[in-house]
């Protein structure tokens, strides 16, 4: 049994769980059409390898990675490519960004899929390879894409996995319904990450409000054998435990320093549902095509929990869910921390949709306008990453990027537990998301501009070569002129000319 | 012996702080203290200057003056001393940091008419310090002023970025910040 | 003489400050021979804060001289394409005031980038040798096109192209290159904007 930490601050919001009714799972219907975009993850998008008419299998690749960070993207069902077009895409921005768009023909016919009955025949490069062709990246939220997390290994030697279903936002209920559902398939997809990272423990980590998921993950694990030591921790339930250097203090009590990874420590930390993807890329040859999504808020009538496969509109989910449009306030992608508002229901389903939100304006009142800061403090209390919030917003607000990163503002994980205390409503992690894009803004700058002063220098120096290289002719040629000159004025060619003409003639003379 | 000697760089740098209770020295107090940088590099010349000054007019005074018995020209000769040292200063720093002498501009050469400088010279002479003192009333004069000089730039820093009101920005609430920093070190009083 | 001088007060007063003031003077001259400096580096540090389009907007023939007048004391307010940014970094660099871009010498305009149009391009390579980071490729007679990554959109390869076939367009911006606004909620934040 381990010794359960705590972390600084976090904060305790309304849980909302039960409205989503966890553990239940409804499959949900093939919607007409399906938006898969090219890029669904951290890092760069993939390239389409289909054409507008082709006809596709279910599992089939569409869009494959280019370069280290990124992921395939596959067919959910066989139908027909309709387009690859820009289309609205789930972003805080609202900007639409390339998808491919496949309309299912309801034949739902698969490519033949293959995996391996005992993983523990193939390498582990071999394993990320097939976890890089499933296209599988972190579904937690964040995005990154579980090939090269994994790689990490490669580096530094691993000795925990944490397996993270602590699901710590209100409202969502995705990962503690796939714990119920599905525990035999975390378990094994757990087994295949600690044998790819070389790990020698794994820890199951789920929140105490979540009884029923660690019941059930501790009766898997009891149910299988294993080579690893696994243990099912619980611990007390604060928002934002979830976030990965935050469960890692408290599981481990160690803190992951600044600017540098989990992996550092020997810690590798995946979500419930990659670890259940990796499992069906590795024994069941399924590239990553459906996600459990929680639809939850009360203008719903039927809050759930959907399988839905991946590219399925918004619009028409929420349209499974019963919707109700008069009741609500807002839409949004997520949850009610760390989500944004969705301004175009067309938006599709992607990899780290967890949570679909549809509220009332009883449950999401509008924030109130914000006032002065008073100087209270709780901010820097509430943070879960021990930083000054105060200080971040007095300088985000004056552009100081100097002074920013030296409150290392880039450790900030934007949980938002600062704005939710802060008793003048002030929108903190709106400016540090800014305060963060100005200053990415500004360092792109200074590469751009270093690189043309270096064009630049170059260019002077070349133009200064070629300057010289042509007085160096110049002065050459001047020289062979003046050398072929001073040759010549000691002989004058006329005075030769005549000089010749005569000793001729006078030569002639002589033989007659 | 030791004990009256602590009590001298006390008295110099906390009980009466020659910035904030004495009101010496305010030119460069509120000139260069918008910035930490500058307020520290402020800092360091006039911590040379203070003490460098102290001793050359110490010495000035008591082996050319009062043998020559000229004492009625230590106000001139201590100026004198004090310009050499500055300007003295003044090229040392253009040599280390070119940057920090363009920050500084024009108050690094007036450091010379800094009121505080020629004050602890004048006030040695008052107090018959011997050399030791003066020594450490010179540098406890200087550390003195180094530590409200970087703590008022702390100060403003904050000011600067804070959301203070229109009337009250820049110099105003500058003042305002100085007077109670003022307030606060006349509780120094009853120390020694 | 000199126990003349030694007798009269006036003449001792006027001896020892003469003397203090040959010592110090001597001084001095020391201190000025030891401690001579060289070079400019307050000009590069300036330097590295300018945008680097070497475009001439300022008035100087490049961004290198531009700073190093703004070592000898020119105003800081000369620079469109660094636009305020620049303004405001130099402002906190030297500890002078920020003003706002002189309008005289241009405005800020969102980044841009050189596009010839190559049905009209001649191939006379004048566009070439104007851009002053060489962002131009091609080779007399030879198609020119703009090399879109290292264009720095100074825009002084329009004015020499002798059949004009050079435009100068916006930079697009797409889903990566968006960011969050800072929000402008209190009043405060409305009045100084």
């Amino acid at each position: 049994m381990i010794e359960v930490h705590t972390i600084k601050g976090g904060i305790h919001p309304p849980e909302e769980k039960a409205l989503s009714n966890p553990g239940h799972v409804i499959d949900c219907p093939m919607p007409p059409k399906l938006i898969l975009p090219l890029n669904q993850h951290i890092g760069a998008a993939a390239e389409p390898i289909v054409a507008v008419g082709q006809y596709v299998l279910g599992g089939e690749c569409l869009a494959t990675a280019t370069g280290l960070v990124s992921a395939n993207v596959h067919a959910p069902t066989s139908g027909v490519i309709a387009s690859i077009d820009d289309h609205p895409v789930p972003h805080a921005s609202g900007l639409s960004n390339c998808c491919i768009e496949l309309i299912p023909d309801g034949e739902d016919k698969w490519l033949a899929l293959n995996g391996t009955d005992d993983f523990r025949q193939a390498t582990p490069a071999d394993l990320v390879t097939a976890i890089r062709c499933a296209g599988i990246s972190g579904m937690g939220g964040a995005g990154f894409p579980t090939a090269v997390k994994l790689m990490a290994s490669d580096r530094t030697p691993i000795d925990t996995l944490i397996i993270n279903g602590t699901e710590c936002e209100p409202y969502i209920t995705a990962d503690d319904t796939l714990m119920q559902v599905n525990p035999a398939g975390i378990i094994e997809g757990a087994e295949i990450l600690a044998f790819i990272v070389g790990a020698e423990r794994i820890l199951f980590a789920v929140e105490d409000n979540k009884p029923e998921a660690a019941a059930a993950l501790t009766q898997a694990v009891v149910d299988t054998a294993s080579s690893v030591a696994r243990e099912v921790v619980t611990f007390p339930t604060k928002y934002p435990s979830g976030g990965e250097k935050q469960l890692i203090e408290i599981l481990t009590g160690q803190q992951v320093p600044s600017g540098k990874l989990p992996a550092d420590l020997g810690i590798v930390c995946q979500n419930t549902g990659t670890a259940v993807a990796v499992r069906d890329a590795v024994v069941a040859g399924r590239p990553l095509t459906h996600r459990i999504v929680t639809l939850t808020g009360r203008a719903l009538n039927k809050p759930a929990n959907y399988r839905v496969p991946l590219g399925t509109p918004i619009e028409f989910l929420l349209s499974i869910a019963g919707y109700q449009a008069e009741q609500s306030s807002r839409l949004v992608h997520g949850g009610p921390m760390m989500g944004f508002a969705i301004d175009d229901p067309r938006i599709p389903v992607v990899k780290t949709t967890n949570c679909v939100l549809a509220p009332t304006e009883q449950e999401f009142p509008s924030a109130p306008s914000a006032q002065a800061c008073i100087r209270c403090g709780h901010c820097a209390e509430a943070c879960p990453a021990s930083l000054l919030p105060q200080q971040l917003y007095w300088y985000a607000r004056a552009r100081d990027q100097e002074q920013l990163e030296r409150h290392n503002l880039f450790d900030c994980i934007e949980c938002g537990a600062c704005a939710w205390v802060c008793p003048s409503h002030i929108p903190l992690v709106q400016y540090y998301r800014a305060a963060k894009g100005f200053i990415q803004d500004s360092r792109e700058e200074k590469i751009r501009s270093e690189r043309s002063q270096a064009r630049f220098e170059a260019r002077q120096a070349r133009v200064e070569r070629e300057a010289q290289a042509r007085e160096a002719k110049r002065a050459a040629r001047k020289a062979a002129a003046q050398a072929k000159t001073t040759q010549d004025t000691e002989e004058d060619p006329i005075q030769a000319a005549v000089a010749r003409a005569k000793a001729r003639k006078s030569e002639q003379e002589v033989t007659e | 012996m030791l004990a009256d000697y602590a009590l001298l760089l006390i008295g110099a740098v906390l009980v009466n702080n020659f910035v904030l209770v004495q009101f010496l020295g305010l030119c460069p107090f509120m000139g260069v203290s918008n910035k930490l940088e500058s307020a520290m590099g402020m800092a360091a010349a006039t911590t040379f200057v203070l003490t460098l000054a102290s001793v050359s007019s110490y010495l000035t005074y008591n082996y050319l003056l009062v043998p020559l018995d000229l004492t009625y020209l230590r106000t001139i000769s201590f100026i004198l001393v004090i310009a050499v040292v500055v300007q003295f200063t003044e090229m040392v720093v253009r040599k280390s940091s070119p940057l920090l002498h363009k920050v500084l501009g024009v108050y690094l050469p007036l450091i010379t008419t800094n009121c505080a400088v020629l004050g602890v010279a004048l006030l040695n002479i008052n107090k018959s310090h011997s050399f030791t003192q003066s020594l450490l009333y010179g540098f406890g004069a200087a550390v003195g002023f180094s530590l409200v000089l970087i703590l008022f730039a702390a100060m403003r820093e904050r000011l600067a970025v804070a959301d203070v009101p229109e009337p009250f920005q820049g110099a105003a609430i500058g003042m305002v910040t100085a007077g109670l920093a003022s307030l606060a070190f006349m509780g120094f009083a009853g120390l020694v | 003489m000199i126990d003349t001088l030694m007798q009269n007060p006036t003449g001792i007063a006027l001896l020892a400050l003469l003397g203090l003031g040959a010592v110090f003077g001597a001084l001095l001259g020391f201190a000025a021979v030891r401690f001579r400096t060289e070079g400019n580096p307050i000009a590069d540090q300036v330097n590295q804060l300018l945008p680097q389009t070497q475009c001439g907007q300022c008035g100087f023939p490049g961004c290198r001289p531009y700073a190093e007048a703004i070592a000898n004391g020119e105003a800081i307010n000369k620079c469109p394409p660094g636009g305020q940014e620049t303004i405001e970094a130099l402002a906190s660099l030297l500890d002078v005031e920020p003003e706002p871009l002189d309008a005289e010498h241009g405005e800020e305009k969102a980044p841009r980038v050189a596009l010839i149009r190559e049905a009209e391009c001649i191939g006379c390579t004048k566009c070439i040798q104007a851009c002053p980071v060489d962002a131009i490729l091609g080779a007399a007679k030879v198609m020119h096109t703009v090399i879109a990554d290292e264009c720095t959109g100074c825009d002084l390869c329009v004015d020499p192209c002798p059949v004009d076939c050079i435009d100068m367009i916006e930079r697009k911006t797409g889903i990566q290159h968006w960011r969050w606004q800072s929000p402008d909620v209190i009043a405060s934040d409305r009045v100084a904007a």
